[in-house]
């Protein structure tokens, strides 16, 4: 008995702390989609949802239990496990992700060596559920948007590795916590401020938002790659885009805008703990996806590759070298 | 179990966790919403026809060319990886070699700008 | 023993799913199949403490392969019942082949020993894994001492890079292409004209 009790002791402790992540993530997630339809409304001199509740703050619920009640569509020429299994991988996939981001110093659920790999590798798995949705539904719009959006996320994936490579010549560690360690003098942000435009529209790309919706191109493929979905399997696949959203800006966030470290370390900024300005600079980057969205026209699609491989992929190798070179020239080289 | 591992281990709760999380609601909507499929609702979506034919056609010969483009670069992105975070220790050398490296590689890319590979039409 | 545990559910998924590869009729299933033992075997690497290898496992294999994989099977249209006619025929050959390799498995393996020295030490990693990180040990090594294999892997990736493009690169001659240095460069003094026009003169 007393032999098994501190497995279960700390079998509950980890429980616990990934409902902690989960459920704010979650309401998080109901909340952006309001924030979203707020900030467009005002942005178009709309109101946005107002009905449900005060302010409309219950309408993401009211949609939730909506999309909860309706029927599962199962079309008849549909593969009906992989047609499941896609909304419900990309969801999975959106959560175990955050497995790794460090919200303190210390606050982080497993603070593994190879962090920045582990997201890495977890983001490059996301074009797995929309190949997979695409090819299920047995749908002609759901083919050509699964078959668009993998060959732009995988585009757009070369220059997100360049663009971590930059920062990591900049730590010499892959652990994130380090990463946000090594921003104490100054936030990566600022002398790698190219990368840090490509990554951030890289991450526009990557998770098929505005300007680069072709994959669900309303206008022309009615929704992309889901479009024979419907009730909750259409949600997971909903949530699991929110939720990405969410994760890439606190990855942005830990890269670059120096994670849960206030801007400048004096005294009424570094009273606010940690946590805090972490999601505060999540919600900021946040608004950019929210005001790009309703700022930007849609790219073409020969511009969205052109851009990806003719203009991010040679810059951002290029400062990989400059930074390496400046950086063993003048000895700054981390230890 | 070593120190190592124990890190790792929350992460397998954790995909457990996600996995049972989205079954749930899966299971959860096919119980609470009325199901009452017919023929006209399980077709695909298309303007008004009945589909044609199987969708699952043919296509550009150019989404296999980015697929297998985008497997060499990751390569090279996973070569760069630890040399990112050793370079302080490999030095000169493993600078320069590193460079040669990228030299190899910034020759197939010039090969395939000049060639029109990046091209979409 | 929850490593034990872990190590035996990993090891008996990896086999399981690579059953499943060459047995399961629908070659979709049989990628995805593929990418469970990709993830299995990745696990096993952690298990082993190679953690750099596991994640590199992933993004390579599960997260650039696979797609091209998937992308290969999934919309090719092959018939495969067609293929599948063919393998009593060719079943002589392909056991045959399979001999000479396992033959010559057993050939290496025989001829090779291990000196008591490096069989203690294989069980434990140079340096120990608590003062450098794996990948660290690995960066420390690829790029000075083994040199010469990492520029023959630059070089492999070049070869592969050019064949890819001879070989499904077709240049097409009846599309428009966008020049985005053209349409840059054009000003709009060269190409519009403001023109006065007189009372029921037109231009």
């Amino acid at each position: 008995m007393s032999a098994i009790d501190p497995y279960i002791l700390s079998g509950v402790i980890i429980v616990a702390q990934i409902l902690a992540i989960v459920v704010p993530l979650l309401v998080a997630v109901a909340y952006l989609t309001y924030a979203e339809r707020k900030v467009i409304g005002a942005i178009q001199l709309r109101k946005g949802p107002n009905v449900v509740g005060p302010f409309g703050l219950l309408q993401p619920f009211a949609d939730g239990i909506k999309l909860l009640a309706k029927e599962t569509i199962l079309p008849a020429g549909a593969n009906k496990l992989i047609f499941i299994l896609a909304p419900m991988l990309t969801f999975i996939l959106s959560l175990i992700a955050w497995a790794v981001i460090p919200f303190d110093d210390g606050m982080v659920l497993a603070d593994i060596n190879v962090g920045v790999l582990y997201l890495f590798a977890i983001s490059s798995l996301g074009v797995y559920g929309v190949i997979m949705a695409g090819w299920a539904s047995n749908s002609k719009y759901a083919f050509l948007g699964a078959l668009r959006s993998a060959a732009q996320m995988v585009s757009y994936e070369v220059s997100l590795g360049f663009v971590i490579i930059s920062v990591l010549l900049c730590v010499g560690s892959l652990n994130l916590s380090d990463i946000v360690m090594a921003q104490k003098t100054v936030w990566f942000a600022i002398p790698l401020f190219p990368m840090f435009v490509v990554f951030f529209i890289s991450v526009l790309a990557e998770t098929n938002r505005a300007p680069f919706d072709l994959p669900e191109g309303e206008s022309e493929l009615v929704a992309g790659y889901f479009v024979e979905y419907s009730s909750m399997s259409f949600a997971l696949f909903f949530l699991g885009e929110y939720a990405n959203m969410i994760l890439m800006s606190a990855i942005t966030a830990v890269l670059f805008l120096g994670g849960w470290l206030p801007p400048i370390d004096i005294a009424p900024l570094n009273w606010i703990p940690g946590p805090i300005w972490f999601f505060l600079k999540i919600a900021f980057v946040l608004f950019f996806f929210l005001w790009v969205r309703a700022t930007m026209p849609r790219y073409r699609y020969d511009q969205l590759m052109r851009l990806g491989w003719k203009v991010f992929l040679p810059l951002s190798l290029f400062w990989v070298v400059l930074t390496a070179g400046v950086l063993v020239t003048f000895g700054l080289v981390p230890a | 179990m070593t120190e190592l591992l124990t890190e790792y281990l929350p992460i397998l709760i954790f995909l457990m966790i996600a996995i049972g999380l989205a079954a749930v609601m899966v299971i959860a909507s096919l119980i609470v919403g009325t199901q009452r499929p017919d023929s006209e609702k399980l077709s695909a979506y298309e303007c008004g026809f009945e589909a044609f034919d199987d969708s699952r056609g043919q296509f550009d010969v150019r989404f296999y060319l980015v697929a297998i483009l985008f497997i060499i670069f990751d390569l090279e992105v996973a070569f760069l990886f630890p040399w990112a975070i050793s370079l302080g220790e490999v030095g000169a050398f493993g600078f320069w070699s590193m460079m040669v490296f990228l030299g190899v590689l910034t020759v197939g890319f010039i090969y395939e700008w000049n060639k029109g590979a990046l091209e979409w039409e | 023993m929850i490593q034990a545990l872990a190590f035996y559910l990993f090891a008996a998924v990896t086999v399981a799913s690579g059953v499943m590869v060459i047995s399961s009729r629908n070659p979709v299933h049989s990628v995805l199949f593929l990418i469970l033992a990709f993830f299995n075997a990745a696990a096993l690497f952690v298990l082993l403490g190679a953690e750099f290898l596991a994640m590199i496992l992933i993004v390579v294999y599960v997260g650039a392969v696979a797609v091209l994989f998937l992308f290969v099977v999934m919309m090719l249209d092959i018939n495969f019942v067609e293929l599948r006619q063919g393998f009593a025929r060719y079943l002589p050959i392909g056991a045959a082949i399979g001999l000479v390799l396992l033959a010559e498995i057993f050939l290496a393996v025989g001829a090779w020993t291990v000196i008591p020295v490096t069989a203690d030490s294989s069980i434990t990693p140079i340096p120990p894994m608590n003062e450098v990180t794996n990948t660290h040990a690995l960066g420390a090594l690829i790029y000075t001492h083994y040199v010469y294999l990492f520029q023959t892997a630059g070089l492999i990736l070049l070869v592969a890079m050019i064949g890819a493009i001879v070989l499904t690169l077709r240049s097409r001659s009846d599309v428009k292409r966008q020049s985005v240095d053209e349409q840059n460069a054009r000003r709009p003094e060269d190409v519009v004209e403001v023109v006065k026009v007189g009372r029921g003169g037109g231009v």
